[in-house]
């Protein structure tokens, strides 16, 4: 399988990646590069085989449902590059 | 003082145990030589002031008898685990002044046991390469450079800032992390011992994530002992990591020396490629014949799917970082780019953040991950997971004891040499990879040197948990081997 600069433009706003249309024809070579190599998985007979979902067999551990951590609010809010008041400003989202 | 930092951790921990020298001095030696090899570029941010501080804290507790197994000694620490207050980028530009307000489990436990910091150490970003060539801080020189030239070297990737600065006695061991080889193939580019532990063995909490069913830490040290001291301090079990495993930590270090008679080795022969170096096979020859020496049994063994594992991982791994990487918004840390609408803010902050090779990634991620390819690509790459998995477990319910490889399909390479086509960079994870598919342990240790007079690595793999077996292997091949200690030029 290919994909086309259709899709690699899907693809990035997929991933929420802002790509400039002379960075398309790059970015397909090497997507189509990176399918290349993955095609031969193809040829390996799957039938009857499970996925993996857990490479170390172990039960899902669960804790208790308790607050064990909180009131760290200027923590939180310590990185980001927009606050106010201990919220995260973003663009306006509704009108 | 500064043939303090020729020593090793284990010599170190005696000398400081025996009051020879202070944890200050030693520390002092360390960032005396990190000053003077700013050209490799190991290091992303110095911290000698808590150095210091850490070093007299520590020294104040050896007097008093309360020193822990590493007490005083200095480490460096790859910029993927989180440090309270001191920055933590992932050698991203997108984590920016990240400074944590939390500290990693692994770190929190060498600091625990008296490790004193040196710094951040830098790496390929978010871990994705195997050059230390994609850092957003720049390339990391490998203090070898092969005999009569002066090109300078890649140490590998992605932990080549740890690996670099152990070869070049910059620090007396690094914290590291494999994905894909990253702790392994750098440490048999720069003539270093790594070990990548069982998957579960080490918490991944507090360390920037990749990709979460394969990623694990480790250290990168002088020699198998010194690892095995290391590995002690990191290992454990941690509530706050559901994947991590509530199991005792044996004392590594009570595994060095052991004998390894009556042991079987498997040599599996579908890691003879066609057109491997002739000083590749040359190295693991002899490695199987040191092992037997000490009394291993050698057997040929066959892993069928192994050439499937490298494919199935650049399915897996990428689609698990474009998972991971979807935090990373310009809302609440790190780089912003702004945008008229929260939309456009994400799309631009993520396009000028991420480097080109985690962009690729994470936009093959998303691909094989979206609607109408999902079985076609993650679903196939999972279940050819399994199958690289069976393998290993037939080998080992023969009553195999470990499984001896080369680490690496050649010596280290010039910065610059490899990229231009990505999946050619990625062969270079080719005998490392289908550990990490399998949640092994496996280490590297150096076991000669090419016709350039660079070092090579074998690797070992083990049985899940059992580590220490890897330890007594690779202490065998150490003895045989001996050191290898770049000369100095920077």
């Amino acid at each position: 399988m290919s994909v086309d600069a259709a899709t690699v433009r899907r693809i990035a706003h997929l991933a929420r990646i802002a790509v400039t249309d002379d960075e398309v024809p790059h970015l397909q070579g090497e997507l189509n590069a990176m399918l290349a190599f993955v095609e031969q998985l193809s040829e390996v007979n799957v039938d009857g085989v499970e996925p993996m979902t857990s490479v170390t067999p172990m039960e899902m551990k669960k804790r208790a449902d308790v607050v064990n951590d909180g009131e760290i609010a200027d923590e939180i809010v310590g990185n980001a590059p927009a606050t106010d008041d201990h919220f995260f400003l973003v663009p306006k989202v509704v009108e | 003082m500064t043939d303090l930092t020729s020593l090793t951790l284990a010599e170190a921990r005696e000398g400081l145990a025996n009051k020879s020298f202070t944890s200050l001095e030693l520390t002092d030696a360390h960032l005396g030589a990190i000053e003077a090899a700013r050209a490799l570029n190991a290091f992303v941010m110095e911290t000698p002031d808590q150095a210091r501080a850490m070093a007299r804290a520590v020294d104040a507790k050896i007097a008093r008898g309360e020193g822990g197994p590493l007490a005083g000694i200095p480490l460096g620490i790859k910029d993927l685990f989180a440090t309270k207050d001191v920055r933590t980028t992932a050698c991203s530009k997108i984590l920016g002044n990240f400074v944590p307000p939390y500290e990693s489990t692994i770190t929190s436990q060498l600091w625990r046991d008296g490790a004193v910091m040196l710094g951040k150490l830098n790496n390929d970003e978010f871990a994705m390469g195997s050059s230390n060539e994609t850092s957003c801080f720049g390339p990391v020189v490998n203090p070898w450079r092969r005999e009569g030239s002066n090109t300078t070297l890649v140490p590998g990737g992605s932990s080549g800032g740890s690996a670099s600065a152990v070869a070049a006695l910059l620090c007396m061991g690094a914290t590291a992390t494999d994905t894909g080889g990253s702790i392994r193939q750098p440490a048999a580019f720069t003539g270093t011992v790594g070990i990548k532990p069982t998957y579960g063995r080490c918490s991944r909490w507090g360390i920037v994530a990749f990709a979460s069913s394969l990623d694990q830490a480790g250290p990168i040290a002088r020699t198998v002992r010194d690892s095995a001291i290391l590995m002690r301090s990191m290992a454990g079990h941690d509530p706050k990591d559901t994947t991590s495993v509530d199991r005792a930590v044996p004392d590594y270090e009570a595994a060095i020396g052991k004998s390894v008679k009556g042991m079987k080795i498997g040599i599996p022969k579908e890691y003879r490629l066609d057109g491997m170096p002739a000083e590749i096979e040359r190295l693991w020859s002899e490695g199987a014949a040191w092992l037997k020496a000490a009394g291993a049994e050698l057997i040929d063994v066959s892993l069928p799917h192994t050439k499937y594992a490298l494919p199935a991982y650049y399915i897996v791994a990428p689609a698990e970082a474009s998972s991971n990487l979807a935090r990373y918004d310009g809302v609440r840390y790190g780089l912003r780019v702004p945008g008229r609408s929260i939309g456009e803010l994400y799309e631009n902050t993520r396009a000028e953040g991420f480097g080109p090779e985690v962009r690729r990634r994470v936009m093959i991620g998303t691909y094989v991950l979206s609607a109408g390819y999902y079985d076609a690509y993650y679903l196939r790459a999972q279940k050819v997971r399994t199958l690289i998995k069976r393998d290993f477990e037939d080998c080992f319910a023969k009553g195999v004891h470990a499984i001896l490889t080369p680490a690496t399909p050649s010596a280290a390479f010039g910065i610059g040499e490899k990229g231009a086509d990505p999946v050619e960079m990625y062969l270079n994870d080719i005998f490392t990879v289908t550990v990490n598919m399998a949640g092994l342990p496996g280490i590297a240790v150096p076991a000669g040197k090419d016709t350039q007079g660079l070092p090579l690595g074998l690797q070992l793999i083990g049985r899940p948990f059992d580590e220490e077996t890897l330890f007594s292997l690779g202490e065998v091949i150490e003895q045989a081997a001996g050191r290898f200690t770049p000369a100095r030029w920077w």
